[in-house]
């Protein structure tokens, strides 16, 4: 292979002007963190909704729900930013078409509306998973003290349905990190989207993925850390998970 | 105080739970259910608080209809106390949380009160130094005296009581009876699901027997354990009570 290694490179100006090829990167990397985080706050609340509409006695919410999470699981997530970024535009009246589109930093927008929504597919069947592991006499005793069901679900189901699935919530924070990079499709320059103008400008294909790779590892790494201590924090103790 | 009349309970078109059940629990009276397992005793006394829809009939506690759309379900549920074969106890919260709860979130119970309430229910179940502990650290007999304390905290004009002894091992059971037969003495209103006979001969006014959804015998303490007229209840009798 004639490749020409220079791990210089991210210390060398890059040509738009913003400092260093690293600096480049930095920014593209705090545009992930910031999209995921949006994303992962709209994932959880949209999703704990939805997740609870799928264990209400209701009819109604229970097909609400089900047809939520099968929409957004069911389709690739490309597809649906693509469906949102150049499609929703077009079948909306044309005023707020034309809204949409000139809306300032779209991609951004609909990149963690988009991957937010199509996690909280994902959050909410795990809620539901967690709650309904839960024994039926635990939403029987709230309800025979007198709480309301919303009281039974704030007080007494979610907090320990929210304990038992805490580890693949984790998986799923660190998928909602990863999946922005599919925003490059849609003109985000977040992390991935970086890394590869890097690629264009300075050739140094290696050097440039194999630092966002190393990025991506370390914010994920100390998503796990994070996620770890508030395990151990909430456990309870006695409890089969606490210690 | 509890009266039920001819309440008919169906799970599904051809799957009859309960057949035009009729009986009541005055004031002050212990009414003990038994019956062999599936007869539908449990059903029967979860439909008395509404945990369990039933089709037909009528149930009034304290002269309010429990199956009126327009009675306040949560209202008339925090008046009765309720204790579950499986304790339910709260795992996430600490034993006086556990009491704590419903006394603030139903009752509107200012903390300090509720706690004191909850510190004096301890004390007579005899688990005061268990307070700050968690449902998971305890024994089976002490959460289920938990359980006992976590419904009087509510000021219950009647309790119910689900096979309280049938999840415990047996040299917990009597520390769980204790409780039932000094709070029957005190005069306190209540309706028992067990197999416990012996509880039974102590403190029961009436003995309930029930087969295949149906009320078979209704009596007196001493005319059931005497000669009950059903010769079902005599079979029954006659095995648990023949060890």
């Amino acid at each position: 292979m004639n490749y020409n290694w220079n791990w210089g490179i991210f210390f060398q100006p890059n040509p738009m002007g913003t400092g260093t090829y690293l600096d480049m990167l930095l920014a593209g990397l705090a545009l992930t963190l910031k999209t995921a985080a949006l994303a992962w706050v709209i994932a959880l609340i949209t999703g704990s909704i939805v997740g609870v509409m799928r264990t209400l006695p209701s009819k109604g919410a229970y097909w609400f729900g089900f047809a939520y999470v099968e929409f957004f699981r069911n389709m690739p997530l490309l597809v649906q930013l693509f469906l949102w970024f150049f499609v929703l535009p077009e079948i909306l009246p044309k005023a707020a078409g034309l809204w949409l589109k000139q809306l300032p930093n779209a991609p951004f927008w609909t990149a963690a509306i988009g991957v937010g929504l199509f996690m909280s597919a994902r959050v909410a069947v795990q809620l539901q998973a967690g709650i309904g592991s839960l024994p039926r006499g635990q939403k029987m005793a709230a309800t025979a003290l007198g709480l309301t069901t919303v009281q039974g679900y704030r007080y007494v189901l979610l907090p320990m349905a929210f304990r038992i699935i805490l580890p693949p919530l984790t998986s799923e924070f660190l998928n909602t990190i990863k999946n922005t990079a599919v925003a490059i499709t849609i003109g985000l320059l977040e992390l991935t989207g970086q890394a590869r103008s890097m690629q264009e400008f300075s050739f140094q294909v290696f050097e440039a993925f194999t630092a966002a790779t190393i990025l991506y590892l370390l914010v994920n790494a100390v998503v796990v850390t994070a996620m770890r201590f508030l395990e151990r924090w909430v456990a309870i103790p006695g409890y089969i998970t606490g210690k | 105080m509890i009266e039920i009349s001819h309440v008919d309970k169906w799970y599904s078109p051809t799957f009859q739970v309960l057949t035009d059940c009729t009986t009541s629990v005055a004031k002050g009276e212990v009414v003990v259910v038994c019956g062999p397992s599936g007869s539908g005793k449990s059903t029967l006394i979860k439909c008395v608080n509404a945990l369990e829809p039933f089709q037909k009939g009528d149930i009034s506690i304290d002269g309010i209809k429990v199956n009126d759309p327009k009675t306040d379900l949560p209202k008339l549920r925090s008046r009765v106390g309720m204790v579950f074969q499986h304790f339910e106890l709260f795992p996430h919260l600490k034993i006086i949380d556990n009491l704590c709860l419903a006394q603030e979130k139903v009752l509107g119970r200012a903390h300090d009160k509720a706690v004191t309430k909850g510190m004096q229910l301890l004390e007579r179940v005899g688990l005061k130094e268990h307070a700050q502990k968690f449902p998971a650290q305890l024994s089976g007999g002490q959460q289920q005296r938990v359980a006992i304390a976590r419904a009087l905290a509510m000021d219950p004009i009647a309790m119910l009581f689900d096979e309280p002894t049938s999840a415990l091992d047996p040299e917990m059971i009597s520390e769980v009876l204790d409780v039932m037969v000094d709070l029957a003495r005190e005069g306190m209103t209540m309706m028992v699901v067990t197999h416990e006979m012996g509880f039974a001969r102590k403190v029961a006014n009436r003995v309930i027997f029930m087969d295949r959804g149906e009320i078979v015998e209704d009596a007196a303490k001493d005319d059931f354990f005497g000669k009950p007229r059903s010769d079902r209840a005599q079979k029954f009798l006659s095995k648990i009570l023949s060890h």
